[in-house]
């Protein structure tokens, strides 16, 4: 599917990155725990966390991923959307909560 | 012949700059043309080793030479060491604080990723002296 099908499925915000919505995608992960992120993801194209510091997107970028969700309506500070932008990751943000966000990712037929 | 040498300077105090160095090495390495998966490598190590750097040291110093088949890093310290490598390096094991934990890291996986991810990784390391982590990379 593509960003802009997330986007509609998690009723989400987009907060930086909406020239690469038509992006696609095949894989997501979900953790708040960024070195489980580092140590066990291998090519998952979407982030979907809780966790709002810089270092969200710093891990989402060593990992070559191109778009990141905030899930619980949470929105991260500006130098975060900022940094983001530069790296070209898309920040998007929902209501839902992280498993209900990956349950419908996942139902609708993004992998693990 | 050697590679060329870059040197960055890790902040220790801020924790939001963690993550320069390795991506400033990542866009080096994508630019010289090696492929994606080698550099992901790169970058995935020596991201974990500054974080550690300013989890756990006060920050430090990144040597990285680039050769055309591989790269050498040097992650240098001033910390308060390491008093047990071989448990420091147990997946799992931690001795970062819970304030840590909050920001996502701190789950006792940065060494043996580290290990994961390179082809070659030593750990010299004194209490009260400081570490220095090497890690070699093939491309």
């Amino acid at each position: 599917m593509t960003i802009r099908e997330v986007v509609k499925l998690l009723d989400a915000q987009i907060l930086c990155g909406e020239e690469h919505l038509d992006t696609e995608i095949h894989t997501a992960c979900g953790s708040d725990m960024m070195s489980d992120v580092l140590a066990y993801v291998k090519d998952q194209s979407v982030l979907l966390t809780g966790l709002l510091n810089p270092q969200v997107v710093r891990t989402a970028e060593m990992m070559d991923m191109l778009c990141i969700v905030f899930v619980r309506g949470k929105r991260p500070e500006q130098p975060v959307i900022d940094l983001a932008e530069q790296k070209g990751i898309v920040l998007l943000s929902t209501e839902k909560r992280l498993f209900v966000a990956c349950g419908i990712l996942y139902t609708n037929g993004l992998g693990g | 012949m050697g590679g060329v040498c870059f040197e960055y300077d890790v902040d220790g105090e801020n924790f939001a700059s963690a993550g320069n160095a390795s991506e400033s090495v990542k866009r080096t390495l994508k630019q010289l043309g090696v492929s994606p998966a080698s550099v992901r490598r790169v970058a995935i190590a020596m991201y974990e080793g500054e974080i550690n750097m300013v989890i756990h040291a006060h920050g430090g110093k990144a040597a990285v030479e680039i050769f055309p088949d591989h790269i050498e890093i040097r992650l240098i310290d001033r910390g308060p060491g390491i008093a047990d490598i071989d448990l420091a390096m147990k997946a799992g094991y931690s001795t970062a604080t819970e304030n840590i934990r909050s920001l996502g890291f701190g789950a006792g996986m940065g060494l043996p990723n580290m290990k994961k991810y390179s082809d070659e990784m030593t750990i010299d390391s004194a209490v009260g002296v400081g570490t220095t982590v090497y890690l070699r990379i093939n491309f």
